[in-house]
């Protein structure tokens, strides 16, 4: 390995967090050279996926204060009161800028941007395109990055590891996946914006290609990943596949109801159902509280039965094909298409699914992690505002801000250039590629096959940590993932060749994944109370003298080591979440 | 190693899907409306010339052949004419309000003004 | 009575061991709900891992997993067995592309042309963000959504003959973007992005097939936008040959 190519920043993940950390950068100070290095071309980004919204405050009748509240309070308040503040401040300006860059925000008649209601928010303030948000803002800012020629980009290259010396993180090592050569990339700045892990699960709205690189890349550098106990569900996802069906559904009105037709929500504490729709009730309560009611009206038998787990009715049909056609006609495309019903005629079969990692790399309010030189923003980082369970419509937005952020602090970093250590960067990339070759190409033994670990993992996951968990199910989960670590070198690929070799690429993925699920079980093992998205059986109730703090998950040899941290209280003092009233 | 591999394109690749297909045919129409005005200007050319000459192509274009010929050139005409309008709505995108003028609507009135002016050379030509 | 199997034939190449490509067959089991990147996958996990194809979201949003199906540029990922069995399913990587390996096509040529038009809001005077959103009534905006639902899954490319006999052409995904700017109110960049429309590679070697507005899974209706390029910049043609002096 002789090149080496060097930028000022390296931006490793190409969807909105990342895209908008590099014209951040460029941006801040048009002298850098900023390299984007995404296992996917930009496009394919998991962002495009988001389909309901983006939160901002930008109407007469809402507040900052009350976007605050109800990200605290739908945090139950795991959150950074600081760093909410900061997210909500900002939120407008970015979506705003996004306007600017042509982003095809839904209007109101006067041509003003139009909002509709979300899950946990009081005030509507949900900024849509119909109903592929994330589809719109992803290709937005993509087609803008093009513009910048300062902006280069590594499509389809997939980091393997970050490289540290003298203390800073100075670069990467990538896998070109056409020619299969594993280079060096060097930078002043790393951001890594490489979205979530929603993969270590079997059953989960995320794309192929969520499965927590980045987390992993830093853990293994050092950094503590933060809050990965904290696993979201979403309400309505479609069983089977799992694919997404948008809040924005309940938000134009749509009604959950269990195979009697009543509509199960007003018996946990999600309020009388009359008058509806109401903010903050009912199907506009947030997303931990809808999945755990899911779950006892289940024990209770009162759910539908189906090849793929049990399921509720997601109730559209009120709305009429008229506003199912211009609100959400993604959702009648998706049901029809994967679930075989026309949302206008019949309602949609819904279950719970992994959807949104709240806990990620340890980053503080600029997106800078402890190793200096080295950022993370969006889903990959924990930053934190969504704490202990994220509402609906603030995670676009969190990778405008956070992105921003974190690509106008690596610039002033990088504009510093500080000297790089050549020789030892290009020795630890050798060492890297002869760790990929030795474990991975050249070797022909062994009888482990990539998929079939990869479905036990996902197993145990969803045994150990789904909805509800204890510490029996979580011991047994933290077992067969260190199981699973030492069986990993047993791996056997079919494919030893280079060009394009994704049979490797699934190899090195799950290696980070074990790493992402075994943060994220023995993460939630320690946190002995209930909070948001973490319901522990064996411990009902939010405990706020032991764990009002954030759980920092350390790699080590053996098990994670578990620290803490306190939160940050500023004006909002705990208290309990009401929905419903 | 040899790098991407680029797939050759058959010269029959137009007989591999029924659209392709119906596209060379609408192209080859072409060929026939061609024909058909140079005979067209023939035509003219030889009524300038004086009656003998123009008669003896009357009688010409009388044979089997050249009806047969016309037959086909008129199927080729409609044809193109029908496979034409029916695109129109692609060009011409009319918006009353957030909502596009339908498809059908907008070739309708292609057909409409076709027919108008059909029946307007019919009315001067049979007339007499 | 045996489970219900279901054949695919899948093209192969690899450019480290083959100069030429082949088809190998996999029986799998059939599953009426599955569709074709679910058989592709299964293959994938239980039979041979050397298979190499891009996949994603499996809903149809991300774009990456165009292939040829039974002939046919569709979306793996929306395509179900269902449609095909008990016939067997040949999958070929989407035509008029080079094939980096198996079902993977190269997407340079694309990319470059991505840029090439422009595809970001021109304006001559960018308002402060502090002056809030430009206005665009949702009429406004309905003029351009449709061309702005593209998701770059290159099935129009693959359908497109004009692209397969003349690869420099710009293309129907290109064009369209082109237009989902220039039909934006808020753009003011159309005549830098006409140097390019109206080149000899550009609008005016679309022949009108139509193919890519039949192959587009999002409806973006490609053909349409090429068509209308044509005509507005025909307007534009005569607008300078008869008012030269006219302006606007």
């Amino acid at each position: 390995m002789n090149e080496i190519s060097e930028h000022d920043i390296i931006v490793v993940g190409g969807g909105a967090a990342g895209l908008r950390a590099a014209i951040a950068a460029v941006q801040a100070d048009p002298r850098l050279d900023v390299a984007i290095v995404s296992k996917v071309y930009p496009m394919r980004s998991h962002t495009v996926s988001a389909e309901g919204g983006a939160a901002a405050v930008i109407k007469p009748n809402d507040s900052l204060d009350e976007h605050i509240n109800d990200t605290i309070s739908g945090s139950d308040w795991l959150a950074d009161q600081d760093v909410v503040e900061a997210f909500v401040r900002e939120a407008p300006h970015e979506l705003i800028q996004l306007e600017h860059w042509g982003c095809p925000w839904s209007r109101e008649p006067d041509g003003s941007i139009a909002v509709r209601p979300f899950g946990g928010m009081k005030i509507e303030r949900t900024w849509f395109a119909a109903d592929k948000v994330g589809f719109h803002l992803l290709h937005t800012l993509f087609q803008t990055s093009l513009k910048f020629e300062t902006i280069k980009r590594y499509d389809e290259w997939y980091g393997t590891k970050l490289l540290v010396e003298n203390g800073r993180c100075q670069g990467i090592v990538a896998i070109e996946l056409r020619s299969g050569q594993v280079r060096l990339l060097a930078a002043n700045a790393v951001i890594l914006c490489t979205g979530g892990a929603g993969r270590i699960y079997p059953f989960t709205t995320n794309g192929a290609i969520k499965t927590g690189d980045g987390m992993a890349m830093a853990y293994r550098a050092g950094v503590p990943l933060k809050d990965m106990e904290f696993v979201q569900y979403h309400p309505t996802g479609l069983p089977g596949t799992g694919i997404l069906i948008t809040e924005a559904a309940r938000g134009e009105g749509g009604i959950l109801v269990n195979k009697d037709g009543y509509r199960y929500l007003q018996d946990y504490g999600l309020g009388p159902p009359e008058p509806w729709p109401r903010l903050r009730a009912m199907e506009l309560g947030p997303r931990d509280k809808l999945s755990q009611a899911f779950v006892h009206e289940t024990r209770k038998g009162r759910t539908f039965a189906g090849p793929y787990g049990d399921y509720v009715h997601l109730d559209v049909r009120h709305l009429g094909e008229e506003k199912i056609n211009t609100k959400i006609p993604f959702v009648r495309e998706l049901a029809h298409r994967y679930a075989g019903i026309d949302p206008v005629h019949e309602p949609i079969p819904v279950r719970p699914v992994v959807h949104y990692m709240m806990g990620g790399v340890h980053t503080d309010v600029s997106g800078a992690t402890p190793l200096p030189g080295l950022y993370a923003a969006g889903e990959a980082a924990c930053v934190s505002i969504n704490g202990a369970n994220r509402l609906g419509s603030n995670s676009l937005t969190e990778c405008l801000v956070f992105g921003a952020r974190a690509g106008r602090h690596a610039a002033a970093l990088a504009a510093q250039h500080p000297p790089r250590d050549r020789a030892a960067l290009a020795a630890q990339a050798r060492d890297e590629a002869s760790r990929i070759a030795a474990t991975f190409i050249r070797k022909d033994t062994g009888a482990e096959r990539v998929a079939a670990l990869r479905a036990e993992m996902t197993r145990a996951m969803e045994e150990g940590t789904g909805i509800y968990r204890d510490e029996a199910s979580l011991r047994k989960t933290c077992d067969v993932l260190r199981e699973l670590r030492d069986r990993f070198p047993s791996i056997r690929l079919d494919d030893r060749s280079l060009s394009f070799n994704t049979e490797l690429i699934a190899a090195l993925e799950l290696d980070f994944m074990l790493d992402v699920a075994e943060a994220v079980a023995h993460s939630a093992l320690a946190r002995t109370e209930s909070r948001g998205s973490h319901q522990r059986t064996d411990h009902p109730r939010r405990d706020d003298t032991r764990f009002l703090k954030h759980t920092l998950a350390y790699r080590t040899d053996a098990a994670p080591r578990i620290d803490y941290l306190d939160v940050v209280i500023t004006r909002w003092p705990p208290a309990e979440r009401v929905y419903g009233r | 190693m040899t790098g991407p591999y680029r797939r050759p394109v058959p010269s029959t690749w137009w007989l591999h899907n029924r659209a392709y297909f119906l596209f060379m045919l609408r192209e080859l129409t072409s060929v026939f409306i061609a024909a058909y005005l140079i005979l067209l200007l023939i035509l003219l050319y030889r009524l300038n010339a004086g009656r003998g000459a123009y008669e003896s192509y009357l009688r010409f274009l009388g044979a089997p052949g050249m009806v047969t010929f016309h037959v086909i050139a008129l199927a080729a005409a409609l044809f193109h004419t029908v496979t034409w309008f029916n695109l129109t709505p692609k060009v011409l995108v009319v918006r009353v309000g957030a909502r596009r003028v339908p498809a059908p609507i907008i070739a309708g009135v292609n057909y409409a003004a076709w027919i108008v002016f059909s029946a307007l050379v019919a009315w001067i030509v049979l007339r007499g | 009575m045996p489970d219900p199997t279901i054949t695919l034939e899948i093209f192969r190449y690899h450019p480290e061991q083959n100069e030429t490509p082949s088809f190998r067959r996999y029986e799998i089991p059939y599953r009426e709900d599955w569709v074709v990147l679910d058989a592709i996958n299964y293959i994938k996990d239980h039979i041979d891992g050397t298979l190499a194809y891009r996949w994603s979201c499996r809903m149809g949003v991300c774009g990456s997993c165009g292939m040829m199906i039974n002939g046919t540029p569709r979306l793996s990922c929306a395509a179900f067995l269902r449609e095909y069995y008990p016939n067997p399913v040949r999958v070929e990587p989407l035509a008029n592309f080079p094939v980096e390996r198996d079902l993977v096509i190269a997407l340079d040529d694309f990319m470059h042309k991505l840029r090439e038009v422009n595809p970001w809001l021109i304006r001559a005077h960018e308002q402060p963000l502090s002056d809030g959103e430009y206005r665009q009534t949702p009429d406004e905006v309905a003029a351009y959504k449709q061309y702005s639902m593209c998701i770059n899954c290159m099935l129009c490319y693959a359908a497109c003959p004009v692209y397969a006999l003349e690869p420099r052409f710009l293309g129907p995904a290109a064009i369209a973007l082109a237009q989902r700017y220039n039909l934006d109110s808020r753009d003011q960049g159309r005549s830098q992005r006409e140097a390019v429309l109206s080149s000899e590679d550009g609008i005016w070697d679309c022949t009108l097939v139509g193919e890519c507005t039949v192959a587009c899974p999002e409806h973006v209706d490609p053909a349409g936008a090429i068509q209308r390029a044509k005509l507005a910049s025909t307007i534009d043609w005569y607008k300078r040959v008869l008012m030269p002096w006219g302006g606007r």
